[in-house]
């Protein structure tokens, strides 16, 4: 490695130049698109410069919508997105330490089973099982509604998976302490399990929020109204005109926006959400 | 404070594994007991039924007068040591000390002097802010006594506290456990395999085998007075020379008294190499094959012509027909040269032909 050292950097920096070239540029064609005037880019005349209508087209994407006649404000869409994707987030989380929780350290009937059934679902995602699911939610009054959007998608094997697998992990000891410390199960919980899986809990929101924040075909089934819509529902509508122009400098703000708060999610996590997937903290 | 009785107490695990077959012990208030034995001899099973961490499926457990089987072990007021110490990884050092307390409602400025209290007499008091990940393995082993002291229990147990520690530091934590329990006057039960800490540390030893009791006692006096020859061939080290008396050699030189007896032992140090017999002693022609010198002592490994003289006895066996002769300072014989050694009539341990039955000569 030491040997010939200048070369062999310039070569493998250039080789990484180039890949994030072709990750980047279409992320700066948006950026770029997103700022310029409509006209120009039907005409096929884009620039590869930016524009300068960034202020008037990002306040129009976020406050008023296209201006065909299903408008919805772009804010209003991601407002949507982002308690469903929270929702999810932190629902599945939720819901999966504690069932993980009682499958590793509670002794009752029927607890293998259980735990083969919660795994088994694990081959049934939403699109295979779309058909009931979607008949359950009707039937429960939640189309067009934030539980209908988000319940549906909480209960999750993976997450279960992950936690148990954690808590085995975690010494018997830790617990035998505990109890001779006089916590019961609820204080072994809290004051231990949970601070323990802190660093997987951070990991597990990264990567469900952005699951949540890009589901497609759930939403799209769901809502009807116009104001339940989420942002990515969002996008394709505004695509597909009958009657207009497609107005890609909004199109294109919307995509910009779309990827923000996935964006800022990661890096406000990346931290913990590395160590939750290197290191083991015991 | 608080004596310990184990009346006849057993535990079978579903399945019919029997793990504990009907153990007595009674340890007085303020007694450091020792529980010694090979791995899987259910030692550590039946602190953690004192512990209250197993249920107990025969017997009782009385801790200070109280029957605690179906006491949860919060409730049993004891104090426990880890193998791995078990600190709370992500609680500093005073946390860690303090949580059990904190559990018990106890008010926050009791909890403090309690818990400094405890830090000054373990030198923790520097650390008291860092994490366990921070401490070296002598710090968290003290951190995790501290936990126990903290809680000013009626019985400490240990389970096998030292054996994560290198060699030398469990040494002074030997020592330094030792006269804790001393100063604090706390009835304790310690568990470990290692004879040479059940030795230093306990008032009462007991040697367990098999899920059973071979024999409890003073350290000294079941060194002196082994009952079986698995006590005669665990507590010792290097271990008793046990020999079957069958060979007319020995059994001639005993003579009279010993004649019922099936095994003869004779510990390594108890050899001298002679060329005299003693009265009513034995002595034993050797060829040296091997010679360990430690400084002080010097250990000779000799075999002996017969074959089959030694009898089987589980930890430390050697192969048969082996003898071990401790004698002091660095002269040593060759290796290959023919000796003889010998051992005085008061030095034999006289067992019967099954080696459960120790004989009085």
């Amino acid at each position: 490695m030491v040997e010939d050292e200048g070369i062999r950097r310039y070569v493998a920096h250039f080789i990484l130049w180039i890949g994030i070239a072709i990750v980047a540029f279409p992320v700066y064609i948006a950026i770029v698109a997103s700022t310029q005037d409509n006209a120009l880019i039907a005409n096929g005349q884009m620039s590869l410069l930016p524009g300068g209508h960034f202020f008037e087209v990002y306040y129009q994407t976020i406050f008023v919508g296209t201006s065909g006649s299903t408008r919805e404000p772009v804010g209003n869409m991601m407002l949507n997105s982002l308690v469903m994707a929270l929702a999810i987030a932190i629902g599945k989380i939720a819901i999966s330490i504690i069932s993980a929780y009682a499958i590793v350290y509670f002794r009752f009937p029927f607890r293998m089973s259980i735990f083969w059934i919660i795994f088994i679902t694990l081959m049934l995602p939403v699109e295979v099982r779309i058909y009931p699911t979607y008949k359950i939610v009707a039937d429960l009054h939640m189309l067009d509604s934030y539980a209908g959007l988000a319940l549906p998608l909480i209960a999750s094997a993976t997450a279960t998976l992950l936690f148990r697998q954690f808590f085995m992990t975690v010494p018997d000891e830790l617990l035998e302490a505990s109890r001779i410390d006089g916590a019961g199960p609820l204080r072994f919980f809290w004051d231990t399990l949970l601070p323990l899986s802190r660093t997987n809990m951070a990991a597990l929101f990264v990567i469900l929020f952005i699951l949540g924040w890009n589901q497609y075909l759930w939403p799209l089934l769901i809502t009807t109204r116009d104001d339940m819509q989420t942002i990515q529902v969002g996008i394709r509508k505004m695509i597909t005109t009958t009657d207009a122009l497609t107005e890609w400098p909004i199109v294109m703000a919307t995509a910009v926006l779309a990827m923000l708060p996935p964006v800022f999610v990661v890096v406000a996590m990346q931290k913990l959400f590395v160590r939750g997937l290197v290191e083991t903290e015991k | 404070m608080a004596n310990v009785t184990l009346r006849n107490v057993r535990k079978t695990y579903t399945g019919g594994f029997e793990a504990i077959k009907g153990v007595n012990v009674d340890v007085a208030d303020g007694q450091f007991c020792v529980l010694v034995g090979p791995s899987g001899c259910g030692k550590s099973t039946l602190l953690r039924m004192v512990a209250g961490l197993e249920t107990v499926t025969g017997g009782e457990i009385d801790i200070g007068g109280r029957v605690v089987n179906q006491i949860e072990p919060a409730d049993r007021d004891i104090a426990m040591v880890f193998q791995n110490y078990a600190l709370y990884p992500h609680m500093s050092v005073y946390n860690n000390m303090a949580y059990g307390l904190r559990n018990r409602g106890m008010a926050e400025a009791e909890i403090k002097t309690r818990v400094e209290e405890a830090a000054r007499v373990l030198e923790l008091s520097a650390m008291l802010e860092r994490k366990p990940r921070q401490l070296s393995g002598g710090q968290r082993q003290r951190v995790a006594m501290g936990r126990a002291i903290v809680r000013q229990p009626k019985v400490f147990l240990f389970d096998e506290p030292l054996s994560n520690l290198d060699a030398k530091l469990r040494i002074s934590m030997r020592v330094e456990i030792r006269k804790l329990q001393r100063r604090l006057n706390v009835t304790s039960i310690y568990v470990t395999h290692d004879q040479l800490e059940a030795m230093t540390l306990a008032d009462i030893l007991v040697v367990m085998n098999g899920g059973q009791v071979e024999q409890v006692g003073n350290p000294l006096a079941i060194y002196e007075k082994p009952a079986t020859t698995f006590v005669a061939s665990f507590i010792g080290a290097p271990p008793m020379n046990l020999m079957s008396t069958r060979p007319d050699e020995i059994k001639s030189q005993l003579g009279g008294s010993a004649t019922d007896a099936g095994i003869v032992g004779i510990r390594p140090e108890d050899f001298a190499i002679t060329d005299q017999t003693p009265a009513g002693g034995v002595a034993l022609p050797l060829t040296v094959e091997a010679i360990e010198r430690v400084g002080a002592e010097t250990f000779v490994y000799g075999s002996r012509q017969h074959e089959d003289q030694r009898v089987a006895a589980t930890p430390g066996e050697l192969p048969p027909g082996e003898i071990i002769v401790r004698i002091p300072g660095t002269e040593a014989p060759a290796i290959g040269a023919k000796i003889r050694v010998a051992a005085v009539r008061q030095k034999l341990h006289l067992f019967s032909g099954d080696g459960r039955t120790r004989i009085e000569a």
